[in-house]
């Protein structure tokens, strides 16, 4: 274990040797148990270690599965009844596993408070901030009310909320999501903990919002000198502000050590693998390595074998006068909000976007949530509810205006025109075999001959797809988010389309996921000659996979350039603020 | 989650599968097929086909309470001694041996009746066993039509409404509104009053009482098929479906239907259990089945007044048979939910 505290005594949180199994019920006569952090290697169970030290900030990186949060989870022990835990956590000296419920209740929120990822559904919506912010005041320091009113305000002005005083009226939806989560810190801060416990809290915000949080918890953290477990997967995230990172995969820590050491000279093949597969703003590879890539070379090169050649080539130039396939001009689209009992006014989603897609080329489209981007790319299928609100513009698909054709002549041109979703869980219908997901857009349009020939056709892009062709008969919920994305790219392939609406497609998905999936796609377009219109949040991903970019900010296009030129020289503010906001790991010596 | 290659179980083979580990639901399966076996058998005359014999005395007690002692001193004592002689002053005097000789060759073959009976008989004697059987044949008949009509009503409406909203879902949520504004009984009274004037259209009894039933509880099923294809309809499968050119009745019923079927399974259960207790109180009250035919609701009836005598027994027999198959189904239900909730599966 790496010690890097200058203290000998005891770190303020030890974790030694701890395992987590979760009882799954009995079959046969047996206990089932799930193991989720710690695992059996030779014969012996090996645990998690690692320590917090007062003052630090100490980062769990991880993918979903390594067993990060539940690791995390298990030092208040949040976790779920049929959790069991082994090993040792101690806190200041105080062994938590042996604590009562009760001394681990007068624990919670006092001396360890907890953030965790979304703070929509961590408030209580029918609490005023106010209400719920004085709560753990006079429960736990015994304050009256007039004394915790004053101290939920200072403490609202101490994470940055504007206007402290009103905002402890204002319930929960009436602030924003990274106001929220401002307001989840005031709660987790209230009573001066020494170890704050964050999971995942800039993940379901914007990057800008992401970049003020981050700084805010830094600061607070220096000010109340408090140690911070963080638990990420984002190992951008993690670089920037923590001062030690402990890697975990399937339940194990693969490596730890101070950030430096991590991001310039990883030890472990799985973290150097980690580090390499994700997109980055100031590269852009043809093909991304893969984790499983990188590991196996790794290996072959262990067992003696040449390296693998993972040097990337430089992407094949594209041809700038490809065919235009697909042309907006001028798309709005409005949507009618309920004003009063009858009255309604319309609110302006998208105003006024235009550009044009060349076969083969990718268009990305970036912005913040609620800029519009989705909505304009389930405008270009007309996929909105036709009663929802008017659809304004053009867009021209093989000289048709697709806003103009009746529903019933729809038909041929959704086979052209198809999109991907961000949720693969919720994209596929889950009573639906794969097999039947892949033929009933092929039946639709009566291609493919037969069935037989649908389900031949099915199979070979399944293999395409990288999926074996047994998994026919099976179920969504028996596959993984990755595997899940690759079978809706598949179903979209069936019906050989022209132009591929690529909404948030790998936002869900883990970095070596997300990996394989771009790769994939990139391979597709280069093979197929697709056209993709790519909508994201992540510009890192945007830069690997695009032409051309278009910046949207509440419904309008702010910029729209070539990619390289965007990355290189925004001209517009916003663009600017964007690009600065995007988390660049550890960056020695200047960060 | 990946388990070994070769065909899975799909979600109703895993429902199943849940559905058999829990001990309760197989149980009160169990016993909903007998009962289902029981009214099959009723309904091929192989069972209490003779339930209107007159089997038993009147009144006969259970066997279990052994025979009724005679009574032993009539509260008006009879006549003592030799009955008066009334030869002299009788007009018909001379025709008595005629008749009694006319007597003689008349012989009136009185079935011997049983004094105890398994479940004891009814006021005219009827086995109260082969009434309760009979019984469960039009109560569960009833109750089971009258759920599945009201399912079908309901998740097409609620399906409608829930899918395309706009004029349509306003003009359904508004009859909605007539339905479930109006107290249930007495819109049950008003369709039993209309629907018997309408002999012609349809025959009194077991189909006008399904039609009624189907008519006035629609409404529960609705909300909530409803609910749930409002909530569908914006789910991204849905929209991959639209996108890929399925028709609006594809998604309706290929792709929405069977993700919320757990729900409208589960409610045409509830829906069973409460048919069949309105046809009970609908033929308590007289509007229920014909004269000629037996439910649970008129054996309720008649044993109102069979109770101020002291005869319990048909009260008992059709509050047992009823209480034991509306628990179980609803066990039955109850488990079935449990087995197809999509929440348990994990994955969702």
């Amino acid at each position: 274990m790496s010690r890097t505290e200058t203290t000998m005594d005891e770190p303020l949180l030890r974790i030694a040797d701890l395992r987590v199994s979760f009882r799954l019920g009995r079959e046969g006569g047996q206990m089932q148990r799930a193991q989720a952090v710690g695992r059996v290697v030779d014969g012996r169970a090996v645990g998690v270690s690692f320590d917090v030290p007062a003052h630090r900030t100490v980062a769990l990186v991880g993918e979903s599965g390594s067993g990060k949060s539940v690791t995390a989870m298990s030092v208040l022990n949040l976790l779920p009844d049929n959790a069991e835990r082994e090993g040792t956590i101690r806190f200041q000296g105080r062994d938590l596993l042996a604590l009562a419920p009760r001394e681990l209740r007068a624990l919670r929120g006092k001396d360890i408070a907890c953030v965790f990822q979304d703070p929509m559904s961590s408030l209580n919506p029918v609490f005023t901030i106010g209400a719920q912010l004085c709560e753990p005041l006079r429960r736990h320091l015994g304050l009256t009310r007039r004394q915790a009113l004053a101290r939920a305000e200072a403490l609202l002005a101490e994470v940055g909320l504007p206007e402290p005083k009103r905002r402890l009226r204002a319930y929960p939806h009436q602030l924003s999501g990274g106001q929220q989560q401002r307001v989840m810190i005031a709660m987790a801060l209230a009573c001066e903990p020494r170890l704050l416990i964050a999971d995942e809290p800039t993940t379901a915000l914007d990057v800008t919002v992401q970049r003020q949080i981050l700084e805010l918890l830094a600061t607070l953290k220096q000010r109340h000198r408090m140690g911070l477990l963080f638990i990420s997967h984002d190992l951008g995230v993690v670089g920037e502000i923590a001062d030690q990172v402990v890697v975990m995969r399937q339940g194990t820590v693969r490596e730890q050590g101070p950030v430096a050491q991590i991001f310039s000279a990883p030890r472990d093949a799985y973290t150097r693998a980690l580090l390499a597969c994700r997109p980055r703003l100031d590269a852009c590879p043809a093909r991304l390595p893969t984790i499983d890539d990188l590991m196996a070379a790794e290996a072959a090169q262990a067992a003696g074998g040449a390296p693998a050649d993972t040097a990337a080539a430089t992407p094949p130039p594209k041809d700038p006068d490809a065919p235009v396939v697909l042309e907006v001009r001028e798309l709005s689209k409005a949507f009618w909000l309920r004003r009063g009992v009858f009255g309604r006014r319309l609110f302006q989603a998208v105003r006024g976007a235009s550009f044009q897609l060349r076969r083969g080329h990718t268009l990305g489209v970036v912005g913040e949530s609620g800029s519009g981007k989705t909505t304009m790319g389930l405008a270009l299928l007309r996929l909105h509810d036709p009663h929802g609100g008017p659809t304004g513009g053009q867009v021209l698909f093989d000289g048709q205006d697709l806003l103009q054709l009746p529903r019933g002549a729809l038909l041929p041109v959704r086979r052209r025109i198809q999109v991907v979703f961000q949720n693969p869980y919720a994209s596929l219908n889950p009573r639906f075999s794969i097999g039947q997901t892949l033929t009933e857009p092929m039946a639709i349009h009566g291609l493919g001959g037969d069935d037989a020939g649908r389900r031949a056709r099915a199979e070979a892009l399944l293999a395409r797809v990288g999926l074996d062709a047994d998994v026919m008969r099976r179920y969504p919920h028996e596959f993984s988010g990755g595997q899940r994305q690759r079978i809706a790219i598949a179903r979209c392939l069936t019906l050989q389309p022209e132009v591929l609406v690529l909404d948030e497609a790998v936002s869900a998905l883990d970095v070596s996921v997300q990996a394989q999936v771009l790769n994939l796609l990139k391979d597709l377009q280069d093979e197929l000659g697709l056209a993709y219109v790519f909508i994201s949040h992540d510009l890192a991903v945007v830069r690997f996979l695009s032409d051309e970019v278009l910046v949207m900010k509440d419904g309008a296009v702010v910029e729209q350039a070539g990619a390289e030129q965007i990355l290189r020289a925004p001209q517009q503010d916003y663009t600017r603020r964007l690009l600065g906001a995007v988390p660049r790991g550890w960056v020695p010596a200047a960060g | 989650m990946d388990r070994a290659a070769g065909a899975s179980p799909g979600v109703w083979g895993a429902a199943w599968k849940r559905l058999r580990a829990d001990r309760v639901g197989m149980t009160a399966l169990a016993v909903v097929l007998a009962f289902v076996v029981l009214v099959v058998a009723a309904g091929l005359g192989g069972v209490a086909a003779d339930w209107r014999a007159e089997v038993g005395v009147p009144d006969a007690p259970p066997t279990l309470l052994g025979p009724r002692a005679p009574t032993a001193d009539p509260l008006v004592a009879g006549p003592a001694g030799p009955a008066a002689d009334l030869r002299d002053i009788d007009p018909l005097a001379p025709r008595y041996a005629e008749w009694d000789a006319a007597a003689q060759r008349l012989r009136a073959t009185e079935a011997p009746r049983a004094q105890t009976l398994p479940l004891g008989a009814d006021r005219q004697g009827r086995d109260v066993l082969a009434k309760a059987i009979q019984g469960a044949r039009v109560s569960i008949t009833v109750g089971v039509l009258a759920a599945l009509a009201a399912t079908l009503l309901g998740t097409l409406l609620g399906a409608l409404a829930g899918f395309y909203g706009g004029r349509l879902g306003d003009g359904l949520e508004w009859l909605y509104n007539v339905f479930t504004a109006i107290p249930n009984i007495l819109l049950i009274f008003t369709f039993a009053a209309v629907l018997s004037r309408a002999d012609a259209l349809l025959p009194k009894g077991v189909w006008s009482i399904v039609v009624i039933l189907a008519l006035t509880s629609w409404t529960g099923i609705y909300r909530l098929v409803r609910a749930e294809f409002l909530k569908h309809a914006v789910r991204d499968y849905v929209r991959a479906a639209e996108a890929i050119g399925a028709s609006a009745s594809a998604r309706i019923f290929r792709h929405i239907l069977p993700n919320v079927s757990h729900v409208v399974l589960v409610q045409l259960s509830i829906h069973v259990v409460a048919a069949i207790k309105s046809e009970v109180i609908l033929s308590y009250l007289g509007l229920g089945v014909a004269v000629d035919q037996v439910s649970w609701g008129t054996m309720l009836a008649e044993a109102q007044g069979e109770l101020i005598l002291g005869h319990w027994w048909q009260l008992a027999a059709a509050t047992a048979f009823m209480a034991v198959f509306v628990t179980a189904f609803s066990l039955f239900t109850d488990a079935l939910r449990d087995a197809l909730d999509p929440k348990l599966r994990g994955l969702e």
